[in-house]
């Protein structure tokens, strides 16, 4: 687990990789309740909407930045506050990445603040966040 | 500028939706933690809420016959707009402390702010919406605003 005391502003947390499939998009959004065709119907996505395919779920991805942040910090501390955007769409085929860097350490407030980043295979940050965590 | 937006649309900032009051079950967050891939046991058995998991729990549950032929349900919050194809755009969200289960929260929404831009694809509208997170009791939850798009 992290210690606020062993953290300087450059480290990096571990990513990972994520290429959700049909199955996957399906059950999301179920769990919401989120019947947008651009998730399921291909013709629609692509001849309607104009996307290369269907379209991965927008707060799929941000749940995956946050999960970066809470996949590292453990039981050592929570989260305190968490934003992202959407900037571009991704679509159910890609393989896309996730990774953090730590911006600014604060030992007084035992707080740090993290940039985080979803890549897509073109190296482009489809959807950056910020996170800040507070350490027990 | 097109200026899409009127008067009569942003006379709109400031509404304030009906209260929505919900329960939190383990069997829900269990199913929203699969869906998200979560790796971190206490999502997955259900015992705390992932950090996105108020989204899920907080979607409008529409009939049918209120979606729009994209799928699309129409968030009563928001006025008629000149725009109407929906894009994904970001949250910005403070907790307060966790979402477990057995937990009956309520959420205020406001629409707080509504307003154009030009993108480079065409105009888009953007707005924004403050939801208010407590439990039954009054304790905070999660404050959010969330921006959506429109082209």
């Amino acid at each position: 687990m992290p210690n606020i005391t062993s953290l300087t502003a450059g480290d990096t947390l571990p990513g990972r990789s994520y290429r959700p499939d049909n199955v996957q998009l399906f059950l999301y959004n179920a769990a919401l309740w989120n019947a947008h065709r651009i998730h399921y119907d291909h013709p629609y996505a692509t001849g309607v909407e104009g996307y290369p395919g269907l379209v991965i779920a927008g707060p799929m991805i941000g749940e995956w930045l946050a999960q970066c942040v809470v996949g590292w910090l453990g039981e050592a501390g929570r989260l305190v506050s968490f934003e992202y955007s959407n900037r571009k769409a991704a679509i159910i085929g890609e393989t896309l990445r996730s990774g953090g860097t730590i911006t600014a350490v604060h030992p007084e407030l035992r707080e740090a603040t993290i940039d985080l980043f979803i890549w897509n295979e073109s190296d482009e940050v489809i959807a950056p966040g910020t996170a800040i965590v507070r350490f027990d | 500028m097109t200026a899409l937006l009127g008067a009569e649309h942003l006379a709109n900032i400031g509404r304030q939706a009906a209260l929505k009051r919900e329960v939190v079950t383990r069997r829900d967050i269990r199913k929203y933690s699969v869906a998200t891939g979560q790796t971190l046991r206490k999502y997955l058995d259900g015992d705390e809420a992932p950090p996105l998991y108020h989204v899920a729990l907080f979607w409008d549950v529409v009939e049918l016959d209120q979606l729009t032929p994209d799928g699309v349900s129409i968030d009563s919050l928001i006025p008629r707009l000149p725009l109407e194809r929906a894009m994904a755009g970001g949250l910005k969200i403070e907790y307060h402390r966790p979402i477990r289960p057995g937990d009956v929260l309520v959420a205020r929404r406001t629409l707080t702010n509504l307003y154009e831009k030009q993108g480079s694809k065409g105009p888009l509208i953007f707005y924004e919406v403050v939801m208010k997170v407590e439990t039954e009791t009054g304790e905070p939850v999660i404050t959010e605003k969330t921006t959506r798009l429109l082209r």
